[in-house]
């Protein structure tokens, strides 16, 4: 526990907080909420929240009424049109046929104001809006960076829900989290007294809808005002008290300090539990401490757990809506669970209720209460009422019940009929206490075969059976031997106590193998996820396991930039717009939505963000076959953490590539500062020699004689061949490499073309032998004859340079799956293995015995130009001694 | 402007057309030797003017000039004249070069060229120029053609040639040391349904060299000019 004792500076995490807090509001660009507050229709919020926005409109913000609702009061509507604040025009929603008008959230997100008004905060949007409440709405305004001016009642608070009920009897069924409160910017209290509201209701002034006049009756009583007037009242002080505490806080101001305290409350799928957590809301509130809320699932307390999923999920939910932190765990004993827990996050006070078994119940097992005293040691507990009427089956939702397994029924009454039998058959061998056994039999088979509650009545049925047929005297109910009633009990009390032990054991098998299931297709997925090196194989491995394991249609949608792509999808799934739409909003938002969550749910899918530190990669969408299967926390656990290992994977493949991609960046930077190098290496070295000789000329020609000179000029002239060669080559590939040759492709003759490349080398060649083997049936191929006497030329050339001078060199030409292969072979020192491919790499040069040197770019070249063909180029080195060029081209 | 050297005289008279000061005063230097009478133009019409003043009796046009297309200059040169019209251009594209050729040229240098290949061309085109009627015996190297006889001989030996194959072998030596396109050659031989058959010229040039060459894979007489024709060896 963390007390500030008499340190008057304020401690660094309370410094940090406020800094945190600060610094949020202007990092995410988040909106400002004002709240209007009010305890009854009729106060006058709208037109307090009109009367403020007039104000911000004269100091030039840009206000807009994203939705105001005047109920035709002439008051608020004069005001409206007075103040000229810019209308939002709301959408029509059709809904069963009637028009519903709501707030056009799109258009108000468009049109990007500074401020938004937007009324009636705990409004319920129409079926197949965006969100299911306004409250929603506003959040995304929020987010949006639009500060938002609203108002709401304060009955509508959740947590002050049941008290808000208790005072007037009416129920209020739209809510809004507490969170929206604490989160507010600034609260404003609207009040008049009592009396003039009722005045004003009297005058007609105050709407109140068609449906809920008699209600209305009931609430605008004196009383009920006084009372929500004061609870008004009192939130809002409750809310002025925080701001001043973390303002003394933030000042180092000395004040009493709340101690930090931390709440708990374990809640099961009893109705019980929804007064339990708004109770531990309050309690949370009023003593401004932390609370947790947790669920503890034990394999033995199966039998409930199906029919209650749902109501324990919805019981989660309204307890982190109203601020919790929100558990659940896994044990076979709740109470050491619980104590667990608490001790691990320094829990300082737990909530539970006043027991609500029948005194008897004790018996067998000690109220949860009483254990957790036994074993909460330091920590306090708090043992709360609960209302009677609390006792009633919350929410009206209707769980359905499992189908009455009436076969079984049937199936433990013939199985006594059995057992009855076989006692008639062997009564005459055995005393009738022994025939008891049989019985006995009968309820083990029926426990283990039919289920407890078959097995129970098969327990029951044997007694009655027992008594009826063989206790004497026999056919009646009458027992002449009162010790039989002993065997009796013992045959029910063991009947019934095998039939449960072996339901719990089938049970708790049944959990675990549930678990198992779970834990085994998370353990594949790794596996599968760890194994998968590219996107497109995680995708697959998510994809199946997904499906695999939870019976699903998946749909993984990948953020390319600032929009979603659609990845992967199972057969039959079909994405529209809408459902699109859905999954964006999921992604911008960062929030699950679409089927199973409060936004959007009317899509057919259920979309979670992959969501990392650094911003959210994509959406997962999922369509569970069983509609049920959504609400189920241990499936929704599930697919989250399907999404998380699923979030990682990609990530880490994304980091890998971008890695890579850095190298490569990284390489071709060194490898372009490498060719600038060469380049202006290779195109200087030939000016110097050039101008060199030409100075040479200038200055002292009349001295040289004739052979000096024609040896100068010679070097000179031979450097500006090569120069123009340079030049040219880098012409060509940079033609290339743009993507710029137009291959005017013609029948060609090949031997014209090995003929024109030979004349070009003709000077190069002089004495060397050429052997030229063409087949004289050898079709004609269709290709780019300049370009392709380039390359052959390239090939020949090199050939010639890097062989003896006296080697001669091998053309062979031949058709090759109906493919044309052309051969170059030369009697030179051939290429280093590890070398063969770089060869056609640009700039790539192998040491050149007399120096000869070319441009680098030959063979590059060569390369460019038969891969525009649709050709291949490789090198090999002879058997024999040599290097052999292979060029492969298609005939057309 | 056109400009006046060794006025007076019966020498060729040679106008070269460039806008380029130091491949004019190269090409100048080069040439004076005396052979010639040397006329320059910079610009296209600078060039047609002096075509008409001058009547040179050959013209070095560079393609890229700063007023007009080279191609251009060939076309209107050739509504009234045939004098011989050398191509020198650094556009190494077979396509300009055909363009240049069909237009009428007489043969094309790629820039950078040297002296020596552009005299012995020169040489060629202004034989051909001066010379009303082609020589009756053609020979070069080992190559003998009669054209008056019709008769074919390699290394002294008679050589049977189809129809088609002699025509197109006269065509090559009327026009011996030039370039000529596919067009050209398909258009005279075969007349102009043909100029977009290529695939006939291939294969009667294939076989001639069957009949002509030694090594068919080596041609020295009809020479491939790669995309753009075909040209027969003029005398060495």
């Amino acid at each position: 526990m963390v007390t500030n004792g008499n340190d008057k500076r304020p401690s660094p995490e309370a410094l940090l907080k406020l800094a945190q807090a600060e610094e949020a509001e202007v990092d995410q660009g988040l909106g400002r909420l004002k709240i209007f507050l009010g305890y009854a229709a009729g106060v006058g919020k709208t037109y307090a929240m009109l009367e403020a926005a007039w104000q911000r409109k004269l100091e030039h913000r840009d206000v807009v009424a994203a939705y105001v609702e005047s109920h035709g009061r002439f008051e608020t509507d004069s005001l409206l049109s007075f103040s000229e604040i810019e209308i939002i025009p709301k959408a029509q929603v059709e809904y069963m046929g009637v028009t519903l008008p709501e707030m056009d959230i799109d258009a108000v997100l468009d049109r990007r104001p500074q401020i938004a008004l937007v009324d009636e905060l705990a409004h319920t949007n129409a079926p197949g809006s965006r969100h299911e409440k306004r409250w929603q709405d506003v959040e995304e305004l929020l987010a949006a960076g639009i500060d938002v001016y609203t108002t709401v009642n304060v009955q509508h608070f959740e947590s002050l829900n049941d008290v808000v009920a208790q005072i007037t009897g009416i129920v209020v069924r739209e809510t809004v989290p507490d969170g929206l409160l604490d989160q507010a910017f600034e609260i404003r209290l609207v009040d008049i007294p009592p009396e003039e509201l009722l005045q004003r209701l009297h005058e007609g002034k105050v709407y109140i809808p068609a449906q809920a006049a008699q209600a209305t009756e009931k609430f605008f009583k004196p009383g009920n005002l006084m009372a929500l007037r004061e609870l008004s009242m009192r939130r809002a002080a409750s809310r002025v008290d925080d701001q001043m505490r973390a303002y003394m806080e933030s000042r180092s101001i000395a004040g009493p300090w709340p101690t930090a305290e931390k709440l708990l409350v374990c809640i099961s799928g009893s109705p019980f539990s929804e007064q339990l957590i708004r109770t531990t809301r309050r309690l949370a509130d009023e003593t401004k401490s932390r609370w947790h809320t947790v669920y503890i699932e034990t394999p033995g307390g199966g039998r409930h757990l199906r029919e209650n999923r749902e109501q324990v999920w919805r019981y989660l939910r309204l307890a982190e809506s109203l601020g919790a932190e929100v558990t659940t765990l896994t044990g076979t004993n709740v109470t050491q669970a619980l104590i667990d827990y608490a001790v691990k996050h320094n829990v300082t006070k737990i909530v539970v209720g006043k027991p609500t078994k029948p005194r008897w119940r004790e018996f067998l097992s000690p109220p949860l209460v009483d254990r957790i005293i036994r074993l909460s040691g330091t920590i306090d507990v708090y043992v709360v009422s609960i209302a009677e009427a609390a006792r009633k089956p919350a929410s009206g939702i209707v769980l359905p019940r499992k189908a009455e397994p009436w076969p079984g029924y049937m199936k433990s009454l013939v199985l006594v009929m059995a057992a009855s039998t076989v006692c008639e058959l062997v009564r005459p061998l055995l005393a009738p206490t022994n025939l008891v056994m049989i019985y006995l039999l009968a309820v083990v088979l029926a426990a283990t075969r039919l289920g407890l509650r078959p097995a129970i009545l098969t327990a029951f049925l044997s007694v009655m059976a027992f008594d009826f047929f063989f206790v004497p005297p026999r056919f009646t109910f009458a027992v002449a031997d009162t010790q039989y009633l002993l065997t009796f009990i013992a045959l029910f009390t063991v009947g019934v106590v095998i039939s449960t032990l072996v339901s719990q054991a089938r049970e708790r098998a049944e959990a675990i193998r549930v678990r198992e299931v779970q834990t085994a297709s998370l353990y594949y997925l790794s596996r599968d996820l760890a194994a998968a090196v590219s996107i497109q194989s995680i995708l697959e491995a998510i994809h199946k396991n997904i499906r695999d394991s939870l019976d699903a249609c998946v749909a993984i949608l990948l953020a390319e930039g600032e929009r979603l792509e659609v990845k992967t999808a199972s057969e039959h799934l079909q994405l529209d717009m809408k459902e699109l739409a859905v999954a964006d909003w999921a992604f911008r938002n960062h929030q699950p939505a679409g089927r199973g969550t409060e936004t959007l749910g009317s899509a057919d899918l259920l979309y979670l963000p992959l969501q990392t530190t650094a911003g959210v990669l994509g959406v997962l969408g999922v369509k569970l076959t069983d509609d049920a299967g959504y609400g189920f926390p241990e499936q929704r656990r599930l697919l989250q953490a399907f999404a998380a290992q699923a979030t990682l994977a990609i990530e880490r493949v994304q980091l890998v590539k971008q890695a890579e991609h850095a190298q490569i960046l990284q390489a071709r930077e060194g490898l372009e500062r490498a060719l600038l190098n060469s380049i202006s290496h290779d195109l200087r070295t030939p000016l110097v020699t050039i101008t060199g000789a030409l100075d040479t000329l200038m200055d002292k020609g009349y001295k040289l004689d004739g052979e000096a000179r024609k040896e100068l000029l010679d070097t000179a002239r031979e450097e500006a061949e090569r120069l123009n060669r340079f030049v040219g080559n880098l012409l060509d590939m940079t033609r290339l490499e743009a993507g710029r040759v137009d291959l005017r492709k013609e029948q060609s003759d090949i031997q014209d073309l090995v003929g024109c490349a030979l004349v070009a080398l003709d000077k190069q060649i002089g004495t060397r032998n050429v052997e030229t083997h063409i087949p004289a049936d050898l079709p004609p191929v269709k290709l780019d004859m300049v370009l392709m006497t380039q390359v052959m030329v390239n090939l020949l050339d090199n050939a010639l340079k890097y062989s003896p001078p006296d080697a001669g060199l091998e053309i062979n030409a031949r058709m090759d799956k109906g493919k044309l292969t052309l051969e170059v072979c030369d009697r030179g020192p051939g290429v280093p293995v590890p070398d063969l491919k770089r060869v056609f790499d640009k700039f790539y040069r192998i040491p050149v015995p007399e120096g000869a040197g070319g441009t680098g770019l030959g063979l590059a070249i060569c390369k460019g130009i038969v891969e525009a063909h649709g050709g291949t180029i490789r090198a090999e080195n002879r058997a024999t001694g040599g290097l052999r060029v292979i060029i492969t081209l298609p005939l057309y | 402007m056109a400009n006046e050297k060794n006025s007076g005289t019966n020498l060729p008279r040679i106008l070269i057309v460039d806008d380029e000061a130091a491949i004019q005063r190269f090409l100048h230097t080069a040439l004076d030797t005396g052979e010639f009478s040397i006329h320059r133009a910079e610009t296209g019409h600078a060039a047609l003017a002096a075509a008409v003043a001058v009547k040179p009796d050959i013209i070095l046009l560079d393609l890229g000039l700063p007023d007009m297309d080279g191609v251009e200059v060939i076309r209107r040169v050739r509504e009234w004249s045939q004098v011989p019209i050398i191509v020198l251009s650094v556009r190494e594209r077979e396509d300009d070069k055909v363009k240049a050729l069909d237009a009428g040229a007489d043969d094309y240098l790629t820039k950078p060229f040297g002296v020596a290949e552009l005299l012995a061309r020169m040489r060629v085109a202004l034989r051909r120029s001066l010379q009303q009627a082609p020589e009756p015996v053609f020979t070069v190297d080992e190559l003998e053609v009669d054209l008056a006889r019709r008769r074919v001989l390699v290394h002294g030996e008679d050589v049977q040639l189809t129809p088609t194959e002699y025509d197109l072998l006269r065509l090559l030596v009327i026009h011996a040391g030039k370039v000529m396109t596919h067009r050209q050659i398909l258009r005279q031989i075969w007349g102009v349904a043909y100029v977009e058959q290529p695939h006939v010229l291939r294969v009667n040039i294939s076989n001639l060299r069957h009949k002509l060459e030694r090594d068919p894979s080596r041609p020295r007489y009809i020479l491939t000019e790669p995309g753009v024709g075909y040209r027969l060896k003029a005398e060495t």
